[in-house]
């Protein structure tokens, strides 16, 4: 399994779209920095097709530390969620449909 | 933000590129992402985050109306990650307005 990153998303858009390779990388340096410029001011992203990166308040709650077992509370924090868009899920339950048929 | 708020961010931040490129640009990238986890890859941002699929076991579901036993089978379904950065930018952003 391998992984897609900035590089190779900035060499796409060198390829496809013809943009030089410092724009390229720009490009997509600012397609992510935008996100989370937006999230960090509290307003949550909606990238239709694809999905919804949302944020979600969680309140304190008690915890504890796993080494020493000391009750620790847990403090209130702001949390990223993303939820799926219907064009995303269909494409990725497709995929397991190709693995149940290559394990056959 | 939605998808035509981000194109115009961009279009701001990149004015030596046409309005077409750029929406072109984020068509590309989305379906690049797109692409990628639809055939079972990983997505690795540095400090924004990661995507990857998490496995959902078959399952056996009910039809709500009818009561009737439907067999659901195995799917994968796409899971975010947010990296370290986003988490803290995100988080103290709930800070600043206590």
């Amino acid at each position: 399994m391998s992984s897609l990153t900035k590089a190779d998303m900035a060499e796409r858009l060198f390829e496809e779209l013809g943009l030089n390779k410092r724009e390229a990388k720009e490009m997509v340096e600012s397609f992510f920095e935008e996100i989370r410029a937006s999230l960090a001011s509290n307003e949550h992203v909606k990238l239709s097709g694809f999905g919804n990166f949302d944020l979600r308040d969680k309140r304190q709650r008690p915890g504890r530390n796993p080494k020493t077992g000391e009750e620790v509370p847990i403090s209130a924090r702001r949390v990223v969620t993303f939820r799926p868009g219907q064009k995303l899920k269909e494409r990725v339950e497709a995929y397991a449909g190709q693995q149940s048929n290559s394990a056959d | 933000m939605t998808k035509s708020e981000l194109i115009e961010h961009l279009i701001d931040a990149h004015p030596q590129l046409s309005v077409k490129d750029v929406e072109l640009a984020v068509k590309t990238m989305l379906d690049h992402m797109t692409e990628a986890l639809s055939d079972g890859d990983r997505i690795e941002i540095r400090g924004f985050g990661s995507f990857s699929l998490h496995y959902r076991a078959p399952r056996i579901g009910r039809n709500p109306k009818t009561g009737e036993s439907v067999p659901l089978p195995a799917k994968y379904v796409p899971h975010f990650k947010p990296g370290k950065e986003l988490r803290d930018q995100v988080n103290q952003s709930l800070d600043g307005e206590v």
